[in-house]
């Protein structure tokens, strides 16, 4: 838990130490309500570039929704109203000024369940640099995207087959590969793997760790030993609070709070 | 029951009209001599009209379905929006042929034109394109909105590039069904004046015009027998033309599927 919310990014302090990795974004104060229900509550922990950052918490702790406030993916929620800032590189993303198709443009999402468009595996990964001015090559883009996304192999002589015609894990690898094309900073992931198999979950798994040279990724998970797995830092969230953030090893191992201690050895949860 | 009826019907319309149907029936223009009589002008008069509603009609109809789902912000206006196309799609036909009469014929000076009876049919079904086309909007996933969404498209991109195409079938259906409402329609034409004799074809949309609905009204109100059956011959080739629509709508339907598939 951070012990004094007013210092400047580069001070941040995490479990009593200076929290050492250089801050991309920063949650602070964050509320988020659905119709006046508040989803969550207050929440603030600063997000390390090139690192892996994991949420977790029971099922309805708002870590979904706390998710979906970074790149503002709650404003097609009706009736979703959100207090406090998220700094992305200094600038708060629900200022008046900031543009919500901008941020969406740098910080990229994969959801829950793969959603590939139902067109040609090159069309899904082009359309989203296409319309957003990119110039160069699509054919290299592509190889470029599904290489990173651990896919190239399987899929380089159906580039033109539709999306749908691929397995489960490989169409998430896939939406994986889309939201890389955009070269996002940040890439947020809403349990990627809760539909998946543990083959492909292990393969998603072992592509993050080669990802995270490249982009800061946000994980939410419902599997603690996933986060424990991947995850350098790791935020507890329970009804809405912010129970804990720290760095994982130290969540896992010498939890500070005891309601921490009881979810993450499965007393609850 | 109803099915059972429709046969008859179809079996005793077809027996009568039949022996009617040959090229010279389809290249002839009406005639008070029934051997001599045909639908040509009626045919053509029709088909002008399919593709004139179906220029007017399906962009403002689609636009307005694609506005309204997925551009406008659901408000009291939308709402408001939303009750009176629901209420239009009840209005019966020939108030829509009092509004042409109205509006396009005497108001804008259109005459008694194809144009006339184009956009008067486009007003006719746009509620029941809208509809459709809303419904077939609603059952595109929102997961590939948001997919759209979180690569930093905007609500049009979106909307243009994936819930458009996505929706199509369903789309094309309510259009299809529409355009055939729209040409088995009689009383909107009667009443912006569509003529029942002509002995000529439209040769732009400003020219005067009969359509097929028309040309059996005609021949069924004269008391001879054979233009009775020289109706029922109409109505054979009417329902030839519908049919046709009907398959092209599945036809297209079915190759966009499996497209997506």
């Amino acid at each position: 838990m951070m012990k004094n919310q007013n210092l400047t990014q580069n001070d941040k302090i995490v479990d009593g130490q200076k929290f050492k990795d250089e801050v991309i974004l920063d949650i602070d104060k964050v509320t988020i309500s659905y119709s006046g229900n508040p989803a969550v509550k207050n929440v603030s922990f600063p997000i390390a570039k090139n690192r892996i950052t994991s949420i977790i918490g029971p099922s309805g702790c708002g870590k979904s929704t706390l998710l979906r406030s970074i790149n503002r993916m709650n404003d097609f929620v009706e009736g979703v109203t959100i207090e406090g800032h998220v700094n992305y590189l200094g600038h708060d993303i629900y200022s008046g000024e900031i543009d919500p198709v901008e941020v969406r443009r740098n910080i990229g999402m994969v959801f829950q369940k793969p959603n590939p468009f139902p067109k040609t595996i090159h069309k899904n990964i082009s359309w989203g640099p296409l319309i957003n001015g990119y110039q160069g090559s699509t054919d290299e883009l592509v190889e470029k995207s599904l290489r990173q996304a651990a896919l190239w192999d399987e899929v380089k002589d159906r580039l033109y087959e539709s999306a749908l015609s691929l397995s489960g894990g490989q169409q998430q690898r896939l939406c994986i590969a889309r939201a890389l094309a955009m070269e996002p900073d940040i890439l947020l992931m809403d349990e990627p793997c809760s539909a998946l198999d543990p083959i492909s979950t292990s393969r998603i798994e072992d592509l993050l760790f080669e990802l995270k040279s490249r982009y800061t990724i946000v994980i939410v998970t419902h599997n603690m030993q996933q986060a424990a797995r991947i995850s350098d830092y790791t935020a507890f969230l329970e009804m809405g609070d912010l129970i804990e953030f720290g760095v994982t090893d130290q969540l896992f191992t010498r939890p500070s709070k005891r309601r921490t201690e009881e979810y993450v050895t499965g007393r609850f949860g | 029951m109803g099915v059972g009826l429709l046969a008859i019907l179809l079996i005793q319309v077809t027996v009568d009209g039949i022996k009617w149907l040959d090229y010279q029936f389809l290249t002839s223009f009406p005639s008070r001599f029934p051997y001599k009589a045909g639908i040509k002008s009626a045919l053509v008069g029709t088909l002008w009209l399919i593709v004139m509603i179906a220029m007017v009609s399906i962009p403002i109809g689609v636009a307005t379905a694609l506005y309204l789902e997925e551009l406008s912000r659901k408000g009291r206006f939308a709402k408001l929006i939303e009750i009176n196309i629901s209420n239009l799609a009840g209005v019966p036909s020939i108030v829509y042929g009092i509004i042409g009469l109205a509006i396009f014929v005497r108001g804008l000076g259109l005459e008694r034109s194809l144009l006339s009876g184009a956009l008067t049919m486009s007003l006719l079904i746009l509620p029941v394109i809208i509809i459709a086309s809303r419904e077939a909007i609603k059952t595109v996933p929102m997961s590939i909105r948001q997919a759209a969404y979180a690569l930093g498209a905007t609500r049009w991109q979106t909307a243009w590039a994936h819930v458009l195409p996505a929706s199509f079938p369903g789309i094309l259906t309510g259009v299809i069904l529409a355009l055939s409402r729209a040409i088995g329609e009689t009383a909107p034409l009667i009443m912006i004046g569509a003529l029942t004799y002509v002995a000529f074809l439209p040769v732009g949309p400003m020219d005067s015009f009969t359509a097929l609905p028309i040309q059996i009204f005609n021949w069924v109100s004269r008391p001879q027998q054979e233009f009775h059956e020289l109706a029922a011959g109409g109505i054979i080739v009417l329902l030839i033309v519908l049919l046709t629509m009907n398959a092209t709508a599945i036809f297209i339907r079915q190759k966009t599927e499996k497209k997506l598939q």
